[in-house]
């Protein structure tokens, strides 16, 4: 049911059944270190490349995603998802052991909120069960965008730390004492012509902004009617900005958070906090269903941004755009 | 909200390096850096002392080149650059970690389309403009030259 100009109520219930994360090895020093379900003990993991690792990661957390509920890959309708990597490449190649139908998105680090939006649609039309799964590695996304890992390059305050993780969840019609996707609003591209790669956040926050402010004159709520609008990667600074944008649309977000910002302890320090497409279905399959599951929240607003730039946009000089979706999960009690 | 008010507004508040550590940093890591190579010459000085200077130059810059490369390798030169900035990247080990980090790098796309092809991915517009201002300083020289 379309609700204003960019939002979509479900009619039908969509749980997510199941989640289930693995993070890296130094984000299980982060402030999450309790809640992922598994921790790769090296960036490598036992592959041969960092990609390889990034292919196993998927096919890691999408096979004990299913397993943990008992459904057989072979039942579910179709697995969607993707990542940083050229041609995302480790999605698509870890779908390639399961015999299951698939679907490759892609909105950079917005991917998981894309998978969740579509996913959720399809689990509330005629799909029966849907796999969302999102993963970014440290390593891989070093080399797509920037320099090679050993290069001894100075990092700018404002630049962030590109998340080693992986999440993936169950969407199903199967009811239960789970959380539920009940809406979602799609977000616009949005551009102010930020230049500088490194200034991601900033980049990405009017993005948010916009699809925080469309939501909420969409549905007429106000920002207290969640327990948490929580953001995907936007950092320190670009959490700061979206308060602030906000604040000039008149919305005062008391209540925002940022898995990028939160995912590192202070003593870890890298720059602005964690990225990438897996930083926000890290913690979201970790911390936040764990949340949403013991009823710690009840009601949360999953905003996942994501800059939608390539390293040849960036050195042709391109300004970088962004784009959010906002997707709302709350309890049945 | 304008695009115009919007970079204004994160020019403001985003946070910049500060000059001074920044500086500071590098100066000492640079200075440090130099001093290793001049205290190599020194050294070689006192165990060759047959050699010329120009040799021993040669041999300093080698082992400066080798030490690069290795503490590039063992992965400690990445770690140094975070604080030294130009202050490990100017000096010749410099030069060294930006010709081996993308060889151990693209190393898995295999030795001739990846390592071999990748190589000089960051020191090759270094060397291109070294060649081209050599190129050029050396035409002057000839006309300076020829004039005289």
């Amino acid at each position: 049911m379309k609700i204003g100009k960019q939002t979509y109520f479900l009619d039908n219930k969509v749980y997510i059944q199941s989640a289930y994360s693995l993070a890296g090895p130094y984000e299980a020093k982060g402030n999450f270190r309790e809640y992922f379900d598994s921790v790769m003990e090296d960036d490598e993991w036992k592959c041969k490349s960092h990609e390889m690792a990034e292919i196993q990661m998927q096919r890691y957390v999408i096979g004990e995603c299913l397993s943990r509920v008992n459904v057989n890959p072979m039942d579910c309708d179709v697995i969607m998802g993707g990542d940083l990597i050229n041609q995302i490449v480790p999605t698509s190649f870890s779908a390639r052991d399961f015999r299951t139908p698939f679907m490759g998105l892609y909105n950079a680090c917005a991917t998981f909120g894309e998978a969740l939006a579509i996913g959720s649609t399809l689990v509330n039309g005629d799909f029966d069960k849907v796999v969302c799964c999102t993963s970014s590695h440290y390593a891989t996304a070093e080399r797509q965008y920037r320099y090679p890992l050993e290069l001894g390059t100075q990092p700018t305050p404002e630049s962030q730390w590109t998340v080693t993780g992986s999440g993936a969840v169950l969407l199903s019609k199967k009811q239960g004492n789970y959380p539920m996707v009940t809406g979602y609003t799609v977000g616009r591209v949005l551009d102010f012509g930020l230049t500088d790669p490194n200034n991601m956040g900033g980049a990405m926050a009017p993005a948010a902004s916009n699809t925080i402010v469309t939501h909420f004159r969409d549905t007429g709520r106000s920002p207290d009617y969640y327990d948490m609008i929580i953001t995907g990667d936007l950092g320190r600074f670009g959490r700061e900005t979206l308060h602030y944008l906000c604040k000039k649309e008149g919305y005062v977000l008391d209540n925002l958070n940022d898995c990028g910002s939160l995912v590192y302890s202070d003593e870890q320090k890298p720059g602005q906090g964690g990225s990438g497409a897996g930083c926000c279905s890290l913690v979201f399959a970790s911390y936040l269903y764990k949340k949403l599951i013991d009823k710690s929240l009840k009601r949360i607003l999953f905003v996942p941004t994501g800059a939608m730039l390539s390293k040849d946009s960036a050195l042709q000089g391109e300004s970088i755009p962004g784009i959010a979706h906002a997707v709302v999960i709350e309890r049945e009690d | 909200m304008e695009d115009k008010q919007y970079m204004d507004y994160i020019h403001t508040h985003a946070q910049k390096s500060s000059h001074v550590t920044t500086l500071v940093w590098a100066f000492l890591v640079g200075g440090l850096i130099c001093c290793v190579g001049q205290a190599f010459g020194d050294i070689f000085k006192v165990l060759l002392p047959n050699w010329e200077q120009s040799k021993i130059s040669a041999l300093v810059s080698m082992t400066m080149i080798f030490l690069g490369s290795f503490l590039t390798a063992i992965g400690v030169y990445d770690k140094i650059g975070i604080h030294a900035g130009g202050g490990s990247i100017v000096p010749i080990t410099g030069f060294a970690n930006s010709v081996v980090s993308p060889a151990m790098e693209f190393n898995k796309e295999g030795i001739v389309l990846g390592m071999m092809a990748k190589m000089f991915v960051i020191a090759g517009p270094i060397i291109v403009a070294g060649t081209v201002s050599s190129v050029v300083t050396g035409f002057i020289y000839w006309i300076v030259e020829l004039i005289r």
